[in-house]
């Protein structure tokens, strides 16, 4: 990004603070439903000097990060074996291709059955949706490996092991990355649904609290939290990515270009 | 047909700038087919896309049967290096060549006998239902060529139109463009790096220098008028204009603007 | 290997899993009986019952509309919005950065929003579907529409495609592989949003009956719903696939041919 270009973009910005901020001090929108942008960012100040927010914070960012790892450390290992396995991927294809689309949040009464408001609630709903993100990834990169490449691993009589760290891994990175990319910022909406929905402790119940309670300027407040959070968890991964493959070309093609 | 007069063109960019072409004085006549060669970066395509009207000159102007041109004019039809990328990936082959003719605004009847008509003079009549990315790449040059005199142009831009083709193809494309210039005399004004494929093909062959670009020699080729891939190539007056401008692209390349000492006169 | 055993074999890779892991669900049920999770066989039983009878008309129904017409929305709104955002470089550098920050809301958090200005009608529904649905539709249209390719963008140029024409024969097209995977991701977003905004605050659609379920401890019922659910899921991926496969054949067909 030039130099102009983040102008630009800090003007768009202040243009959508200022109409923000304008609609409803002129009265275009009731504050009801609209307060002023300066109201929304000083109730977001006094909102960040809590004690119960960050706790609230804290919660949701747990069950955000031990729900993707479960669910990308299983995804992982469920794609390299079904890779290693002869037979195995066209055996999965149908039951992987029905499970994939089954919306998570249709898991959500049962989560409530089976956890009530609790983290579990949480992590089932978190775990199986990030989780498919990263199997199709896995599964599309280890399939990517070339084919003459696989060869030459065999005829050098390199062992399982060997060819599936030397070979497999390496080629699948990029794919396991986008998968991770993906799967980091559907696990947050998730978490969040998890605790507006179920009310399991988080920023999620704190809007829904806040909406009840009509709070109306808190609710925006929180609300641009939970942006300004989905950008630094879009940020944190992308930067992961780069730097974890700045060896590979379509990393450096993208750096060059 | 198309003039152009002391076109300059300044690249300016992240605190860089380059200047392209310095002044290009040029005259293509009615019915001519000139070649422009020079060595790598000298700004040939520059030129080429300033002349299309895709590029806004800095100083100087082109002017198509007397208009200047400020834009893609009407009646000019370009035909550029990287085929895989100017086809319309979505469109069929016929669809392809037919897009421009219905911007056109053709009458129906008369489009469909201009597209079997073009797709027929590249050897391609059969082909018209195949998506552009189901042939080779010699065939997807050859609809792109179709499509340019299908649309009937009154000048044919092209920007090294055989460079990213295999030798035996390349050969086969500049006899059917021989071919068809012969039979249409269309003005075609083509941009190419290939010294060989310049004298092979012009009648007309343009040294341009090396950037900041100027012309550096205009020169007529008098060889016969049908040419041949075997007995062109091996006429002793091929090897000498070859040699020829052989040597002005190298003296461009280590004196730009001084015409080589030594070589003989044209 | 004779036809008859290839299309064995077939039938054996698409159905084999899926059978043996409900033969292992309902196993097990029967070894286990718990409360909470039924045998396959009661859920199946107890679906037609709930689901093919008036709840066909009063909550399924409604549902699917409330979804295709927010989903409808967000892709119009998207692409009209995308395409003029994609087609200005200052444009697109001015609202990058915002857009950038809506797209990061986790969209189930505006269920609560949407629902303080717009009531709890149909209206809000769609609203809420469409205004979560709409980012990638919208981001990924501006990006489709950004890297028109080069060459083909002056081609268009010197053949005298214009305006409308241009936009249609040129920009559209070329963006669409961009355009439909947009689609793809909002098309999950919005099964999510609809039915979260029919748990929040409805009296009527699949996500209140299944919620409804859950709280009166019709286990069987609510189970059968998750599965309709899934169902949904499923069949609006297929009908999108086959959608993908008529608009960007020659995309398909063109990566494989240059791979």
């Amino acid at each position: 990004m030039t130099g102009r270009d983040a102008a630009y973009g800090a003007a768009g910005l202040a243009v959508l603070f200022g109409v923000a901020e304008a609609v409803p001090r002129l009265g275009l929108v009731s504050r009801d439903f609209l307060p002023p942008a300066s109201e929304i960012l000083r109730t977001l100040g006094h909102e960040l000097t809590t004690r119960q927010l960050w706790s609230a914070l804290g919660d949701t960012m747990s069950a955000w990060a031990l729900g993707l790892a479960i669910a990308f450390v299983l995804a992982v290992a469920l794609g390299t074996l079904i890779d290693a396995v002869p037979g195995a991927r066209a055996a999965t294809a149908s039951t992987v291709e029905f499970l994939r689309p089954i919306p998570s949040v249709a898991l959500i009464p049962l989560a409530t059955l089976l956890f009530g408001a609790d983290l579990g609630s949480s992590l089932l709903l978190i775990v199986y949706a990030a989780f498919w993100q990263v199997l199709i990834q896995v599964l599309y990169g280890v399939a990517d490996v070339d084919p003459v490449a696989r060869e030459t691993a065999r005829s050098y009589r390199l062992g399982h092991w060997t060819t599936l760290r030397r070979l497999v891994w390496p080629t699948a990175l990029p794919y396991v990355m986008t998968g991770l990319r993906l799967a980091a910022s559907v696990a947050f909406i998730l978490a969040v649904t998890a605790e507006l929905v179920i009310g399991s402790p988080g920023l999620g119940l704190r809007i829904q609290l806040a909406q009840s309670g009509g709070a109306v300027a808190t609710v925006y407040a929180l609300i641009t939290l939970a942006g300004i959070i989905g950008v630094v968890v879009n940020l944190a991964v992308r930067s992961l990515e780069r730097r974890l493959l700045a060896w590979h070309p379509s990393v450096r093609g993208e750096a060059a270009a | 047909m198309l003039e152009i007069t002391g076109l300059r063109k300044v690249y300016e960019g992240r605190g860089r700038v380059v200047e392209a072409l310095r002044g290009i004085d040029l005259t293509v006549e009615r019915g001519e087919l000139v070649c422009v060669v020079g060595p790598s970066g000298c700004g040939k395509t520059t030129l080429l896309k300033c002349v299309a009207g895709l590029l806004a000159p800095t100083a100087g102007q082109v002017r198509l049967a007397g208009r200047v041109v400020d834009g893609p004019p009407p009646g000019m039809a370009v035909v550029f290096q990287e085929y895989g990328r100017s086809l319309f990936p979505w469109l069929t082959v016929s669809q392809n060549v037919e897009l421009p003719l219905r911007e056109k605004r053709v009458p129906g009847p008369r489009r469909t006998a201009l597209v079997q008509q073009a797709l027929a003079a590249v050897g391609l009549a059969d082909a018209g239902s195949a998506h552009p990315w189901q042939l080779s790449g010699g065939m997807q040059q050859r609809v792109a060529i179709a499509r340019a005199v299908a649309y009937e142009p009154q000048v044919l831009l092209m920007d090294e139109p055989f460079a990213a083709v295999d030798a035996q193809t390349r050969a086969d494309l500049e006899d059917l463009l021989l071919g068809l210039w012969h039979r249409l005399g269309i003005t075609t004004m083509l941009v190419t790096h290939d010294i060989d494929e310049a004298v092979y093909l012009a009648r007309r062959v343009v040294v341009l220098s090396a950037a900041p670009t100027v012309v550096q020699e205009d020169l007529h080729v008098d060889l016969p008028h049908d040419r041949d891939q075997i007995i062109t190539r091996s006429d002793p007056r091929f090897a000498e204009l070859r040699a020829h401008v052989y040597g002005h692209i190298r003296a461009a390349k280590t004196d730009p603007g001084r015409p080589p000492a030594g070589t003989m006169k044209a | 290997m004779s036809r008859a055993a290839r299309l064995m074999l077939g039938a054996l890779r698409v159905l084999g899993l899926p059978v043996l892991l409900v033969a292992g669900w309902w196993a097990w049920s029967v070894w286990r009986p718990s409360f909470y999770v039924p045998s396959p066989q009661r859920i199946a039983a107890v679906f037609g019952d709930v689901w093919l009878t008036a709840r066909l008309g009063d909550d399924v129904l409604p549902s699917l509309v409330r979804l295709l017409a927010g989903y409808v929305l967000a892709a119009l709104l998207g692409v009209a919005l995308g395409t003029a955002i994609g087609l200005s470089g200052r444009l697109r550098a001015a609202t990058e950065p915002a857009l950038e920050f809506f797209r990061a809301i986790p969209p189930p958090v505006l269920v609560p929003l949407i629902m303080l200005v717009a009531g709890l009608d149909t209206a809000m529904k769609v609203l809420v579907i469409a205004s979560g649905a709409i980012w990638p539709v919208l981001l990924n249209t501006i990006e489709g529409v950004r890297a028109v390719d080069e060459v083909l963008s002056d081609t268009a140029r010197v053949y005298g495609l214009r305006g409308p024409a241009r936009l249609r024969r040129l920009v559209l097209p070329a963006a669409s592989p961009q355009i439909m995977a947009g689609l793809r991701q909002a098309l999950s977003i919005a099964i999510i949003l609809m039915v979260i905004a029919e748990m929040f605050a409805s009296t009527s659609g699949i996500g209140h009956t299944v919620v409804l379920f859950q709280r009166q401890f019709q286990i069987p019922e609510m189970w059968s719903g998750i599965v309709l659910l899934g169902l949904v899921g499923f069949l609006l991926s297929l009908a999108f696939r086959a959608l993908e496969r008529r608009v960007l054949h020659w995309h398909w067909h063109q990566r494989e041919t240059h791979a």
